[in-house]
């Protein structure tokens, strides 16, 4: 072995605490940035990528079994202007009811209509993502869709209005990203699922060359018209729909996806520069030795730019691997919170973050060890030496020990035990060092105050959306399909006021009107009864206390231009009423448009509340069980033809997914803040082990070196904590309302007032905590350290 | 007599393969002696003193400085024996570059928790005592070696320590600043001080040692009282070359027997 791969191995062996903490600090730098570009990568159309991956159906149209034929169908995959086309498949409209399920979701029942398709799983268009159990392939066997489901594998389904009501079993939660159906079947199946005397209706899938507007998917969709028998298609879907609604979703993602991953992707260039920069820097002494025995600077630099490239390369290969593992659930998570299919670690991010994390260690190792390189070798070798007082290295270290004797006065002054105030003046001795050790403390300060902010604002945000279920119970008057009219609310209401736990409710209902100003009709909820409290959370004004009077949602005010205060004119058949908006409520519900008001604004209007739509929220008194509560109200309700059941509390599935999302990533933050400050304590310890060995022969015991290694990242921690809190609050206040108008919401104040002078204290010792976390294992080191050796070195 | 300060009953020390830095060594130091450890390099010099200050522990053997065992003593104990009972001086000074005289000084009764006044009152008249109180508010940059190591001695006695160690103190030391330690060092005998010396410098434990020890292959090969007898070390080898020397005082009484 050459001299120069000698001095390389044995600086790469023997200094093994360096070696190990740059390998995991690359690691986890590599891992966390693997993910953040992936988040980024996926935060980027992701409706986009999930489509062309699937090869998603550009037209999903249905056509009538009756009026056309397989073959005709079939000759329509060839149309100019076609590339590509699945189908035909049969497809059936049915009513399904819940069967047996392990959860407590009462069996039979009723839920939407659902689009079930006999079909294969993969197919040249709109190949499904199969998102948990298996394909179904024999008869009983069901795939239901991942995204509209009250499914999960296992769960049984009836469809009673097919004869002999078969039970199918779900075995499979799929996705199209176009939303192509609802359910799907084997083809031989769809037989056993036809109504007597109906033909199943034709679904066929179509990619077209142009699709990329309305108005070119229009035309497509002409074309295929114009080749199939007149009035046999009965409808078509344009995947740009549901292109439109993911892309929102995206949107409102984006801001903090962005945010965090960027924060991310700077902690760890910054981590690295700080590791392997300082540990380089570290090793000057050694270099001047190299240098006295003959290396030139080039062989210097190269010996330590390798010795740093070394645990980079181990650190970047596990790093890349750790990534891609973990980026798996966490593109998953992503995934759902947009609404589209699971993401995939984009390949070119596993060959550029570790070029691009090379490079990186290249040239933070390049430029101390050109310097020391470049360093007269008696002064090199100088490095570390004491004593070294007196006849420093230059004004710059001239001033630094000059400030530095400054503050060990003050501080020896101040009325703390000996070992706090060395500790505390520590950092002024070498500036740099503590530099970079502040800024990674305030970067993971940053990243956890963000956080904790946004969780804390979604899950406000979250219970403010779920207050449109205020109680714990909700009835609903359409109970069955076998019931052909809607309950009689005042029956269902004289129920409930007899019922015991009853505490208090009131009924919704919806209508639709029309809004002067507002093009297509709006949705009126018209409350019966005391909703005082049950109100949705306010934004800005007042929940309505009497007809004439209207909350609506942000995207209502920015909808029609008005303001709180501002009357609006609801129109009906050529009726019209009056009402004046008295509070901004946060609602997503129908985009905001929609209006909240006493039933009673709607009587003058003619307005028709839609019998279907029309629930009750109940609020039991203290100590009432909901559940037997519910078993109870319903044996009382099911001859009205009323249904009650529990109203759900958890927070959305959306929630969920951000919060896990942060929390993964702010983990990430803070542990690679803390491999920072051990890497950097680490160096300062061994830089000062031979002070340290006159203080413990002067009789600092174990627990007093701890106290005083801690205490010299203690102080900065503090400080780069405190200053890291208010930039993680103003990202916060940057970020939430971009999410909002993502959204097409303002938020309400309490939501984004989430960082009280509690939580901000506990911020703030956040840093503190990630200094003393990263300093404890070399302060242990430093007071194991035995004291003989550590007096001999030099 | 006095009653022995240092007592080392059967000594051994290895490192690792390599032969043992103390071969069973035997060795007692009583209060008010001045013990001179000469020896060349390897000898074992620095080894035993370690061992004197609780900075190392024996392979096997017992070491009891001051009626304490410091062999058995805990990482924390031997922290607080150190700062009790012993003052440690060392050839390049270790005092603290970051800190001002006085602040060197005050260290040891500062990590002791000793109260602010007294430490302060204490720092200043050993600075006085040892002519350097006008360097109080210096930094140890700017003296001479000579003053750095009377810094270094005000700061091992600051604590009333029962024994000083003094590892090679004028090793890094021209001649004239060399004879001041060594006037320094007698006179705190003198006064009562009782002073482990390491030293390779036979001028400096001829000028202030009321014993001196020698050591080779970590085994005592001569002791020698001021004024009293020599006794050669029970590990003498045929053929070792030993010469009373200079570090016989006139009118030593020399003896052959045992080391212990």
């Amino acid at each position: 072995m050459s001299a120069l791969g000698k001095v390389v191995r044995a600086g790469v062996g023997r200094r093994r605490a360096q070696t190990v903490v740059m390998t995991l600090t690359v690691l986890l730098a590599v891992t966390s940035s693997v993910l953040a570009a992936s988040l980024l990568v996926g935060s980027q159309a992701p409706f986009d990528h999930a489509f062309a991956r699937q090869r998603g159906a550009h037209l999903t149209a249905m056509f009538d079994g009756t009026g056309t034929t397989a073959t005709q169908l079939a000759g329509t995959a060839h149309l100019p202007g076609v590339t590509a086309a699945a189908g035909p498949y049969r497809a059936v409209s049915l009513h399904p009811t819940l069967g047996g399920n392990a959860r407590d979701i009462p069996v039979g029942l009723n839920l939407p209509v659902a689009t079930v398709v006999g079909r294969p799983g993969g197919a040249p268009v709109d190949d499904l993502d199969l998102t948990a159990g298996h394909w179904a392939t024999g008869p009983g066997q069901i795939v239901w869709d991942a995204d509209r489901t009250p499914f999960r594998v296992g769960d049984r389904v009836t469809f009673p209005d097919v004869p002999g009501s078969p039970t199918l079993t779900v075995v499979g939660l799929a996705r199209s990203v176009g939303g192509s159906a609802d359910a799907w079947v084997p083809p031989a199946q769809v037989a056993a699922l036809t109504e007597p005397g109906s033909a199943p209706e034709y679904q066929m899938l179509y990619r077209f060359a142009a699709a990329g507007t309305d108005a070119q998917v229009s035309a497509a969709r002409a074309s295929v018209v114009a080749a199939v028998p007149a009035g046999s298609m009965v409808s078509a879907e344009s995947y740009l729909r549901a292109k439109r609604a993911a892309d929102r979703a995206a949107a409102t993602f984006a801001p903090f996806i962005v945010a965090l991953g960027a924060l991310g992707v700077g902690m760890s260039i910054l981590i690295i520069g700080i590791v392997v920069g300082g540990t380089v820097g570290a090793a000057t002494r050694r270099i001047g030795i190299l240098k006295s025995l003959g290396f030139t600077p080039a062989q210097v630099v190269r010996a330590y730019v390798a010795q740093a490239l070394i645990p980079a390369a181990v650190g970047t290969a596990f790093g890349v691997v750790l990534g891609d593992l973990l980026a798996v659930p966490l593109l998953h998570t992503e995934g759902s919170a947009y609404g589209t299919s699971a993401l995939a670690v984009a390949p070119w991010i596993d060959v550029v973050v570790p070029i691009a994390t090379m490079s990186v260690v290249a040239a933070t190792a390049l430029a101390p060890a050109l310097r020391a390189g470049r360093l007269r070798t008696v002064e090199a070798i100088a490095v570390g030496r004491t004593p070294r007082a007196g006849r420093g290295r230059g004004h710059e270290r001239g001033i630094n020990l000059g400030i530095n004797r400054g503050l060990h006065g003050l501080l020896g002054r101040l009325p703390l035990p000996r070992v706090v105030s060395l500790g505390l003046a520590n950092p002024f001795a070498r500036p740099a060092r503590s530099a970079t050790v502040a800024a990674a403390v305030a970067l993971g300060a940053v990243g956890v105050t963000f956080g904790v902010g946004l969780a804390a604002s979604l899950t406000g945000i979250d219970q403010g959306l779920n207050r449109e279920s205020p109680g714990q119970v909700i009835v609903r008057t359409l109970s069955g399909r076998e019931q052909s009219r809607a309950a009689d609310p005042d029956a269902v209401a004289a129920a409930l006021a007899g019922q015991p736990g009853t505490r208090r409710y009131f009924s919704t209902g919806q209508a639709q009107v029309g809004v002067a100003g507002l093009a297509g009709p709006t949705t009126v909820n018209a409350y019966r009864g005391d909703s005082s409290w049950g109100s949705y959370q306010m934004i800005s004004g007042s929940w309505f206390t009497g007809p004439g009077q209207a909350v609506v949602p942000t995207g209502f005010l920015t909808l029609t231009g008005t303001h709180i205060g501002d009357t609006v004119t609801m129109t009906n058949n050529g009726h019209t009423a009056r009402v004046r908006i008295v509070g901004e409520a946060l609602s997503l519900s129908n985009e905001g448009q929609q209006i909240l008001t006493d039933a009673a604004t709607l009587s003058g209007l003619g307005a028709r509340v839609l019998p279907e739509s029309v629930r009750f929220d109940v609020d039991l008194t203290g100590g009432t069980d909901p559940k037997s509560y519910v078993d109870s109200l319903n044996a009382a309700l099911r001859p009205l033809g009323a249904l009650a059941e529990p109203a759900s509390t958890g927070p959305s599935g959306t929630v969920i997914a951000m919060d896990s999302l942060a929390a993964a990533l702010t983990l990430m933050l803070v542990a690679v803040a803390g491999l920072g400050v051990l890497n950097t304590v680490l160096l300062d310890t061994r830089d000062r082990v031979h002070d340290l060995g006159v203080f413990k022969a002067l009789g600092m015991t174990p627990r007093q070196t701890i106290a005083m290694v801690v205490t010299s990242v203690a102080g900065v921690g503090l400080l780069a904590g405190v200053a890291g809190v208010p930039v993680g609050i103003a990202l916060h206040h940057i970020v939430m309302p971009a999410m909002g108008r993502a959204a097409g919401t303002r938020f309400p104040a309490a939501d984004l007032a989430v960082y009280h002078l509690p939580v901000v204290c506990a911020l703030a010792l956040g840093g503190l905590v990630i200094a003393v976390a990263g300093a404890l294992l070399p302060a242990d080191w430093a007071a194991r350290a035995r004291t003989a050796e550590t007096l001999r070195t030099e | 007599m006095a009653a022995p300060l240092i007592q080392i009953h059967e000594v051994r020390k290895e490192y690792d393969d390599g032969p043992p830095a103390l071969a069973g060594l035997t060795l007692e130091v009583r209060a008010g002696e001045a013990l001179a450890v000469l020896g060349p390099s390897g000898s074992g010099k620095s080894t035993l003193l370690n061992l004197v200050a609780g900075l190392d522990r024996p392979s096997e053997g017992t070491v009891t400085v001051d009626g304490l065992r410091v062999d058995e003593l805990s990482e924390s104990a031997s922290a607080r024996y150190r700062r009790s009972r012993i003052g440690m001086i060392f050839q390049f000074f270790n005092l603290l570059d970051d800190l001002t005289v006085a602040d060197n000084v005050l260290l040891p009764a500062q990590l002791a928790g000793a109260s602010r006044q007294q430490a302060r009152r204490r720092a200043a008249d050993l600075l006085e005592f040892l002519g350097i109180d006008r360097f109080a508010d210096t930094f140890p940059g700017r003296l001479s070696g000579g003053q750095r190591q009377r810094v270094a001695v005000a700061r091992a006695l600051m604590n009333r320590p029962a024994l000083l160690l003094a590892d090679e103190p004028t090793g890094a030391l021209d001649t004239a600043s060399g004879q001041d330690v060594g006037r320094l060092l007698t006179e705190l005998n003198q006064d009562g001080q009782t002073i482990l010396l390491v030293t390779h410098d036979t001028a400096l434990a001829d000028s202030c040692a009321t014993r001196t020890i020698e050591l080779i292959d970590g085994a005592i090969v001569r002791d020698v009282r001021a004024g009293g007898d020599v006794r050669a070390g029970r590990n003498v080898r045929a053929g070792s070359d030993i010469q009373a020397g200079s570090a016989v005082r006139s009118g030593g009484d020399v003896q052959a027997g045992a080391g212990r």
